[in-house]
């Protein structure tokens, strides 16, 4: 049982379901049965990773297995998982889960959304099992494809522009990577006959200095882009407000997060001599991200908008974090990539809630909420205090450990980076209690007609089973880092 | 020579036996009998592909003018398979064309005629073969393309396509005489002996590129492309953009790995320049392309940029990529000739536009387009991907990595125009899309092989690993 294949199948025979399913209720029973599913089997690999860990097994990677693929090239489909990408595996089968009970009323083509966003999961749980480059690659760009047929298919306003720039730019970004890895393949050996994609083989690989600086900015931006690194974000906020729901959910949630994983494992873990040398060009550039996204997000008028800059905010803090280089810093950002999936999971699927009862996402049009909708209205008031990290959420967890690691570097530049990184708290604040301020408290505003009705009992289940998470987080964060420390290690050794 | 060594030649030999026996059968129809002759063509055209698998020997005859291997042997293997699935696919256009044929065994004879020049052009070992084969290959298929002979561009195609090939010849016969002169020889195993590298040399080589390039239409010698593609009918344009394209790279291989390997600078130094210009000036023409028959036109101009990534460095890994994309790009190709053309007979709309709102009224028509052109750009977990990524990865693995980073940004570029069709057929939406259409058994059973091809061939890595023991690399 604890074979991570199961990971994939359990998603490949919802489809197959899916595809002999005739009617809606089929269609969405079936969909969260198998995604259900899915988040217990990922519950079930926590137990079993934890039992693994305390019998003493102090391998890099558990429950590796390795099948096979294209011998001759020696491409060798690995899997194997660490705390960190367990915990990856975790969030990403919490907001499937979630996202699909969100979608729980889809009235268009039910039976391609629920395949194409199972697809996509598909692909970001392959990411996340994987430790060869070759599958990596090839599971990124199976999660970015069907975002373009969700949006273009499901999305709302300018869904056709924002798909096309989502994906171009998305691919365009893959191009980077794949350079960067057939790098990475190419010097992972001096003797051509053992040219692997394997992480842990290449990791022990000796790459030249100069080699790894051609190829670390490649590998970084590659998946940078997808961490929504400035100037490369463009494509996140277009593509968040145009997409369905339970679509933004999973990319702001779990497809970004792919972007942080990938510059931890690839970038810094494999091409360590260069991230310790460029990676100053990419920390000015993480905390221009950090800050322009908040202010950005100030002077939006659209929920959604509000939130994809929001989220360009905080997953630059992942990889400002990442690029600090330390444990604690290292930590916060694993951290920091979870709470991030989990808060804004919540926040869009809340905002997808209420855009259907009052049918705008104008914050200037809307207010005194809590007064109809108190259900969603305290959820929302959640996912804000998470948002601007409230002790006791995982906000807060995540961000005191990025900013504490980065301010241990004792030089005037990362020290200044990190004081102007933490202003965005403050500024975060602004947003988050000026939309709370707008959105929920005040009169009623009587000039629309709202389709009153709190949360029906599947967005109820939704909220509920995201809140838990993020408060479990932020009230027992050490059973959590101390896991990820024990991960990073081998990390952390290659960037001393 | 014995009659052993006389069947080496196998498949040519079935080909020919199976256009002769169509053509004989077809001369007891009578008009109104006339279309009994297709299933029997596909039926005898699917044993030769069938019998082409058995296990075979290898060797070569008319003193090294013809020679076989294993991987001669599975490329011709391929193109059969190819032709097999163009032929199920013309089914449906030769009836709804009956007024234009007295006999539908000529359409299938000129095809395997010029079958036959290609496995001879494959199978060349010498330069004379290798133009005969070149030239029985081309000649018959100009016919085909101008056989609507009511249709003007029709016509045109085939004048433009006989004079374009009739001027390559020219220069490829140019180039080998001056081989012959500077080296008395015109067999590949002598020619590459004394060949050094002196000036004549290196234009003869200059020439014989260039008629290759021809064939394969690589930039910039494509010009003939679009608007032969566009006026010939459908299945004769994913003829020539597969079937024609895949031997002429494969006989490429041969040549500069067997013959022209003396000149690693001068041969990487072309390779290099013409796939930038080939999958730039592809990709940049193809996103402006309403016609669907130009598009996939362009857009195989592009891939044919990708393709020579792969010969660049000489490499086993990189001839055994080459002839997995080719594979692959069979499949695929035709997947979308197959839908274009199932479309185009059922309603004679050919535009892309013509194509909103498709998914609605014929989702599995869509679905096999859509699979298409994911593999044609090379999306996971369609086969292209794989295809590509290793012709990427041959490139790297001998240094070329800008070169590498130019093709994927092409990649990139091609997916916009790959992804407008995707659009046209799931997302817009139109009024009054296509009707639902119902094709005939044939172009179902062709599109089904080609969806199970696309999906199936990266799966099974064997299949590479296969292709990989039997290529080998420049001398």
């Amino acid at each position: 049982m604890n074979n991570l294949l199961w990971l994939l199948a359990i998603p490949l025979v919802t489809i197959f379901v899916l595809i002999f399913c005739n009617d809606k209720r089929q269609y969405r029973l079936s969909a969260a049965f198998g995604m259900g599913l899915q988040l217990l089997y990922s519950f079930y690999l926590v137990f079993r990773y934890t039992t693994e860990r305390s019998s003493g097994n102090i391998e890099q990677m558990v429950f590796m297995h390795e099948y096979k693929w294209f011998d001759s090239l020696n491409i060798v489909f690995t899997t194997g998982i660490d705390a960190i990408s367990l915990a990856l595996v975790v969030l990403t089968a919490v907001v499937t889960f979630t996202g699909i009970l969100v979608s729980w009323n889809m009235e268009k083509l039910p039976k391609e959304f629920f395949i194409s966003l199972i697809t996509l999961a598909t692909g970001v749980f392959g990411f996340f099992i994987t430790i060869d480059l070759f599958t990596m690659f090839l599971f990124y760009e199976l999660a970015v494809i069907p975002m373009y047929i969700l949006i273009g298919i499901w999305g709302s306003g300018k869904k056709e522009y924002a798909a096309m720039k989502l994906t171009l730019m998305l691919m365009g970004a893959s191009a980077l990577l794949l350079v960067g890895i057939l790098g990475l393949y190419t010097y992972s050996s001096t003797d051509v006959n053992l040219l692997s994609f394997n992480i842990l083989d290449i990791a022990n690989a000796n790459i030249p200095v100069d080699i790894q600086k051609f190829f670390f900015p490649m590998v970084f931006i590659g998946f940078g882009v997808l961490g929504a690194l400035f100037p490369l974000h463009t494509w996140s906020p277009d593509g968040h407000s145009s997409a369905p729901t339970a679509v933004s959910m999973l990319h702001a949630g779990v497809l970004m997060k792919m972007g942080g994983y990938g510059c931890l494992r690839v970038a810094m873990y494999l091409l360590p001599e260069a991230a310790k040398e460029l990676a100053w060009i990419f920390i000015i550039l993480t905390t221009i991200s950090i800050v322009y996204g908040a202010f950005g997000a100030i002077a939006q008028k659209d929920l959604k908008y509000i939130n994809a800059y929001s989220s360009v905010s905080h997953c630059g803090l992942v990889l400002f974090a990442i690029l600090m280089m330390n444990q604690t810093a290292l930590n916060g950002s694993v951290l920091q990539m979870i709470s991030h999936g989990l808060m804004t999971a919540l926040f869009f699927a809340l905002i997808g809630m209420i855009y259907e009862r009052t049918h705008t996402r104008d914050i200037r049009l809307m207010g005194g909420l809590m007064k109809i909708m108190p259900f969603l209205g305290v959820c929302y008031m959640i996912a804000g205090f998470a948002s601007l990290g409230l002790p006791g959420l995982s906000g807060f967890v995540a961000e005191i450990n990025v900013f504490v690691g980065a301010f241990m570097h004792t030089d005037s530049f990362h020290r200044v980076a990190t004081v102007i990184a933490v202003s965005s708290i403050v500024i975060t604040a602004v947003y988050i209690l000026r939309v709370i301020g707008a959105l929920l408290l005040g009169p009623l505003d009587v000039e629309h007609e709202f389709e009153t009705g709190d949360a029906r009992w599947y967005e109820r289940w939704a909220n509920i089973i995201l809140i838990v998470s993020i408060a479990a987080i932020g009230i027992a964060p050490l059973w959590l880092s101390d896991a990820l420390i024990k991960s990073l290690q081998p990390i952390i050794q290659k960037l001393q | 020579m014995t009659t052993d060594q006389f069947f080496l030649m196998r498949h040519e030999i079935l080909l020919v036996a199976v256009g002769v026996i169509v053509l004989v059968m077809d001369l007891m129809t009578t008009p109104a009998t006339k279309h009994r002759i297709i299933p029997v063509a596909i039926v005898l055209f699917l044993i030769n592909t069938i019998i082409g698998f058995l296990p075979i020997e290898t060797g070569k005859i008319f003193g090294g003018m013809y020679r076989t291997d294993d991987i001669t042997i599975l490329m011709k293997n391929a193109l059969n398979i190819g032709v097999f699935i163009i032929f199920l696919q013309s089914a449906e256009w030769l009836k709804n064309h009956e007024e234009k044929f007295n006999s539908y065994g000529a359409y299938f004879f000129i095809v395997i005629a010029s079958l036959v020049g290609m496995d001879y052009l494959i199978s060349s070992g010498d330069f004379l073969m290798f133009f005969i084969g070149t030239e029985l290959a081309t000649i018959p298929i100009a016919a085909l393309v101008a056989i609507e002979k009511a249709k003007i561009k029709s016509s045109e195609a085939g004048v433009k396509l006989i004079l374009s090939a009739a001027l390559s010849s020219g220069i490829t016969l140019f180039g080998i005489s001056l081989i012959y002169g500077t080296t008395g020889s015109i067999y590949f195993a002598e020619v590459s002996k004394v060949f050094d590298g002196n000036s004549l040399q290196i234009l003869a080589f200059i020439f014989i590129f260039a008629g290759v390039a021809f064939k394969i239409s690589i930039v910039p010698f494509h010009l003939w492309t679009a608007d032969v593609y566009e006026g010939a009918p459908i299945n004769i344009t994913s003829y020539l953009s597969v079937i024609s394209k895949a031997s002429a790279f494969f006989i490429l291989i041969i040549l500069l790995y067997k013959v022209f390997y003396v000149i690693p600078e001068i041969r990487n130094n072309i390779l290099y320049a013409t796939s930038i210009l080939t999958m730039t000036i592809g990709n940049l023409f193809a996103i402006r392309q309403q016609n669907l028959k130009r598009f996939l036109a362009f857009s195989s101009i592009a891939q044919a940029g990708f393709v020579l990534l792969g010969i660049i460095g000489g490499t086993q890994i990189g001839f055994a990529s080459v002839v997995y994309f080719l594979l692959i790009y069979v499949f695929s190709n035709l997947g979308a000739f197959g839908v274009v053309a199932a479309i185009s007979n059922a309603t004679g709309k050919e535009n892309i536009d013509d194509y909103n709102g498709l998914y609605r009224t014929n989702p599995k028509l869509s679905l096999v387009m859509m699979l298409s052109l994911f593999s044609l750009a090379g999306i996971p977990p369609v086969a292209g991907f794989f295809g590509k990524f290793f012709l990427f990865m041959s490139a790297a693995k001998q240094g070329y990595f800008i070169l590498v980073l130019i093709a994927v940004v092409n990649v990139t570029i091609s997916l916009y125009y790959y992804l407008l069709v995707v659009k046209a057929m799931f997302i817009n939406e139109q009024e009054n899309p296509i009707e639902r259409i119902d094709s005939d058994m044939y172009t179902k059973i062709g599109l089904a092989i080609c969806a199970a091809g696309i999906l199936a061939i990266g799966f099974f890595g064997t299949i590479f690993d296969f292709i990989n023991s039997k290529a080998f690399g420049s001398m």
